[in-house]
C-alpha cells in the first residue's frame, strides 16, 4: 500500500516534470516554435523521462532486495543460539518473526524482540527508499530541466527510449517460454535420474507408484509412456477423423456456396462454438455422447467401455471444427477471384473449379490448419480428464477406455504431492515430451505453409 | 500492318441486339448493337468505365457470376442464343475463351495447365492424344521452345509475358470458335506486349477474336474492325482503318485525337 502510494508520488512529479519541460522549451524557443529540433511535447517527455526513470529504477531495486537484507539483518540481530539452528528452523523461525509483526502474539519473547526490531527496520528503509526515490527524481528532473535547448535532440532520445520498452515487452514473452522449457527440463532431468530414459522412452507399462518402503505390495512403478502415448495418438486421431471433414466442407461450403446473407449468420455461429469452453464439453462427452455410444454398441451386440475413446475423440473434434473450419476459410477465401475466373472461363463447373482449382492452390493454408488443429488436440486436456478415462491400456481399440499423456499429468500433481517422488516428477518429463511433439508439429506446419505458399500478389 | 490489307466481307459470328445490362441498380450497357464478324479480330476501345468489358462478359456468361447482374436483349453466336435456357454455359464457356488483364495461371504445372481445359471438357481420349493438344496449343502459343524442356515445372514460375501467352495456349487447347481478351497485355512489357500482339495476329486466321483495349495504337495494329463505345452505348463501329483515319461521329474523333478519354 506504502509502495503503491510511494509510485504514485513518482507518477505526478513526472507529469509535472512533462508539463515544466514543456513550458521550458516554449520559453527557450522565444515563441517561435520552428526554432526548436522537436516538437516541445517532446522536450516534456524527455525531462518527464529523466524524472522517472531513474526514480522507478530505485523503486524496484529496492523491492527486490528489501526482503533478504530485511531478513538478514533480523537473523544477526537473533539470539545466538537460534542463529547456530539448521537453515530450515531459522525459515520457520522468520516465518514466526513476519507473523507476530503483523500482529498475531507469539509466546517466545525473544522472537517478540525480533518482531518489533523486524518492523522498525522495514519502516526505516521505506523512509529511505522514498526519501532516495523523491531526490533522484528530482534531480533528474533539474538536469533534464537546465539542459533543454532548441538544439537538443529530445524526439530521437524520447523514441529510441520507447524502442527499449518495446523491446522489453516483446522479450518477456520469449524469456516465459525459455524459462518454462528450462523447468521442464530441469525437473525431467532429475526424473531420468530415478527412472532410465529408455525405459520411460519405449516402457509399454505405465503404472506411477513408489514404494516407500521395500516390502510393500506393489512395490514396482512402472513409468513407460507408450501406452499413455498411444492413447493420445488414438483419440487425437479420432477427433481428426471428425474434424478435418466437417471443417473443411463447411468452409467450402462458407466461402464457395453460401449466400452473403446465410454467411453472415452462420460464421459467426460456428465462432461461437469455439468460444465454449471445454469443459462444458467435457461433461457433454460424460453425460450424452459416451453412454449413447455405449448403448449403440449393445445393440448391435459391441462390448463398449463407459468411458471410450470414441467419446472422448469425437466430442474433441467437435470443438476442433471451429479452428480447422475458420482457418481453411481464411485461405480459401485469399485464393485469387482471377483463378476462379480463369477456370470458368475454360468451362468448369463450379465444383470443378474448387476441387481441382482453388483446393489445391489453398492446400498449403489447410495443411498449416490441420496440423495446427492436431497439435491443439493432443495437447488438449479438460475433454479427455472427463471423458478417456484413466486405465493405461496399450491398445488401439477406439470402443476400450484409453488415457492420455494430460489426463495422466493432471492424476500425478493433483492432490497431497512430494516433489521428489519420481511419480511427481514423472508429469514434467511427460509434458516435456508433449511440447517436443507439439512444438516439432508447429514447426513443421509453418515449414510446409512457407515452402508451398504460392505468391500472389 | 494490316491496316493496308484488302479485306474479305466475312459472316457475322456474333451479334447483339438491343443489350442492356444492369449491375443492381446501376444500368451499364444501353441497347447496344454490335456484329462481330468470323475470322477477323474486333478491338473495343473506349473510355474506363464505358461498357467494353461489361461487353465482352456477356459473350461468354461470365457476368453471371456477378451477383445482381441482369442481361436483356439478345446475344447470339451462330444465330442462337446464348442466353436461351437451353444453353448450358459450361458448353458455351468451351466453345468461347477468355484471356484475363492479368494472367492467372493456376498453380499446377505448365502442361496441367493447358491441359485442364481439354481433361474437363473430355476432349482426349487417351493421354497420347493429350501429350499431342498440349504441344500444339503451345506451339500456337508461341511458347513451346521457350517451356519444352520444363514443362512439369509451376505455371507461376514463369515471366509475366510467358505467364499470359501460356494463359492463352490454355484458352485455345480447347479449341473455342470465339476469343475474348480482356486487356490482355496491360500487365506485360513493351517486348511481351509485341510478342502477344504478333500471336493474335496468327491466331486470326482460326479463331474469331474479340478483344478490349485501352491503348489506340493497339488496336490499330491488330484489329480488323474497332468498335468505340462511350457511357455503355456503341458511338461507332467500322473498319479499324476507317475509325482511326476517317471517324463519322465527333465523338469518336475526340476519343482517338485525345481530346478526351
Amino acid at each position: 500500500m506504502q509502495t503503491l502510494t510511494l509510485a504514485a508520488i513518482l507518477l505526478l512529479l513526472s507529469s509535472f516534470a512533462f508539463r515544466l519541460g514543456r513550458k521550458r522549451a516554449f520559453a527557450v524557443s522565444a515563441h517561435e516554435p520552428r526554432s526548436l529540433h522537436s516538437l516541445p511535447g517532446y522536450y516534456g517527455s524527455w525531462v518527464a523521462l529523466w524524472c522517472g526513470l531513474p526514480a522507478f529504477a530505485v523503486l524496484i531495486a529496492w523491492l527486490a532486495l528489501e526482503p533478504t537484507l530485511v531478513r538478514e539483518l533480523v537473523i544477526t540481530d537473533l539470539p545466538a543460539a537460534m542463529q547456530t539452528l539448521p537453515a530450515e528452523r531459522i525459515d520457520i523461525l522468520i516465518n514466526e518473526v513476519r507473523n507476530a509483526a503483523q500482529g498475531h502474539a507469539t509466546a517466545n519473547p525473544d522472537l517478540a524482540a525480533a518482531a518489533e526490531h523486524y518492523n522498525r527496520l522495514r519502516q526505516v528503509s521505506f523512509a529511505a527508499v522514498t526519501a532516495i526515490s523523491v531526490a533522484i527524481a528530482l534531480a533528474g528532473a533539474a538536469f533534464a530541466y537546465r539542459r533543454v535547448q532548441p538544439a537538443l535532440r529530445a524526439r530521437p532520445r524520447v523514441e529510441s527510449s520507447i524502442t527499449v520498452f518495446l523491446v522489453a515487452s516483446s522479450t518477456v514473452a520469449i524469456f516465459t517460454t525459455i524459462g518454462i522449457v528450462l523447468s521442464l527440463l530441469f525437473e525431467a532431468l532429475r526424473f531420468f535420474q530415478m527412472v532410465g530414459f529408455t525405459d520411460f522412452l519405449f516402457g509399454l507399462n505405465w503404472s506411477p507408484q513408489m514404494s516407500t518402503r521395500s516390502d510393500q505390495v506393489g512395490s514396482s512403478g512402472a513409468f513407460g509412456m507408450i501406452p499413455l502415448f498411444t492413447g493420445t495418438m488414438l483419440i487425437s486421431l479420432i477427433s481428426m477423423v471428425v474434424a478435418l471433414p466437417l471443417g473443411l466442407f463447411s468452409a467450402i461450403y462458407m466461402s464457395e456456396y453460401a449466400q452473403p446473407r446465410v454467411r453472415a449468420v452462420a460464421k459467426p455461429a460456428l465462432e461461437i462454438l469455439a468460444g465454449i469452453p471445454t469443459v462444458v464439453f467435457g461433461f457433454f462427452a460424460v453425460i450424452t455422447v459416451a453412454p449413447l455410444i455405449h448403448s449403440a454398441g449393445e445393440m448391435i451386440g459391441l462390448s463398449v467401455a463407459s468411458e471410450s475413446a470414441l467419446a472422448a475423440g469425437f466430442v474433441m473434434g467437435i470443438t476442433l471444427i471451429p479452428l480447422i473450419s475458420s482457418l481453411s476459410d481464411d485461405v480459401i477465401t485469399a485464393v485469387p477471384h482471377s483463378l476462379r475466373e480463369g477456370a470458368f472461363g475454360l468451362g468448369a463447373t463450379r465444383s470443378e473449379c474448387i476441387r481441382q482449382v482453388v483446393l489445391p492452390a489453398a492446400l498449403p493454408g489447410i495443411v498449416g490448419g490441420v496440423l495446427l488443429a492436431v497439435s491443439r488436440a493432443i495437447g488438449e486436456t479438460m475433454i479427455v480428464v472427463m471423458a478417456a478415462g484413466l486405465s493405461a491400456k496399450l491398445t488401439f481399440n477406439p470402443l476400450e477406455a484409453v488415457t492420455t499423456v494430460t489426463v495422466q499429468i493432471v492424476t500425478l500433481l493433483v492432490g497431497d504431492t512430494e516433489f521428489d517422488s519420481p511419480k511427481t516428477l514423472a508429469a514434467f518429463a511427460l509434458g516435456l515430451m508433449l511440447f517436443a511433439i507439439t512444438l516439432a508439429l508447429n514447426v513443421v506446419a509453418l515449414h510446409i505453409v512457407q515452402k508451398y505458399r504460392e505468391k500472389y500478389d | 500492318m494490316t491496316l493496308n490489307v484488302v479485306l474479305p466481307q466475312s459472316s457475322t459470328k456474333v451479334r447483339a441486339t438491343a443489350l442492356d445490362v444492369h449491375y443492381g441498380d446501376k444500368q451499364a450497357l444501353f441497347g447496344v448493337d454490335l456484329d462481330i464478324r468470323a475470322g477477323e479480330v474486333t478491338a473495343l476501345i473506349g473510355p474506363s468505365g464505358c461498357g467494353k468489358s461489361t461487353f465482352l462478359r456477356c459473350i461468354n456468361r461470365m457476368n453471371d457470376l456477378v451477383e445482381g447482374a441482369r442481361v436483356s436483349g439478345s446475344l447470339t453466336i451462330d444465330g442462337s442464343d446464348i442466353y436461351d435456357r437451353t444453353i448450358d454455359v459450361v458448353q458455351l464457356r468451351a466453345r468461347v475463351g477468355m484471356v484475363f488483364q492479368k494472367p492467372n495461371p493456376f498453380p499446377k504445372s505448365i502442361y496441367d495447365n493447358v491441359a485442364y481445359g481439354p481433361r474437363i471438357h473430355g476432349l482426349a481420349q487417351d493421354q497420347a492424344e493429350l501429350d499431342d493438344i498440349v504441344m500444339t496449343s503451345l506451339e500456337k502459343a508461341g511458347l513451346l521452345n521457350e517451356v519444352k524442356d520444363r514443362l512439369l515445372e509451376t505455371g507461376t514460375s514463369l515471366s509475366g509475358g510467358q505467364q499470359q501467352r501460356l494463359c492463352i495456349a490454355r484458352a485455345i487447347a480447347v479449341e473455342p470458335e470465339v476469343i475474348l481478351m480482356d486487356e490482355p497485355c496491360s500487365a506485360l512489357d513493351p517486348i511481351a506486349t509485341a510478342k502477344v500482339e504478333e500471336l493474335i495476329d496468327e491466331l486470326r486466321e482460326n479463331f474469331t477474336i474479340v478483344i478490349v483495349t485501352h491503348s489506340m495504337q493497339q488496336a490499330a495494329r491488330v484489329s480488323q474492325r474497332t468498335a468505340f463505345f462511350h457511357l455503355g452505348k456503341v458511338i461507332e463501329i467500322g473498319d479499324t482503318e476507317q475509325i482511326f483515319t476517317n471517324p463519322q461521329q465527333p465523338l469518336t474523333q475526340g476519343y482517338i485525337t485525345g481530346r478526351f478519354g
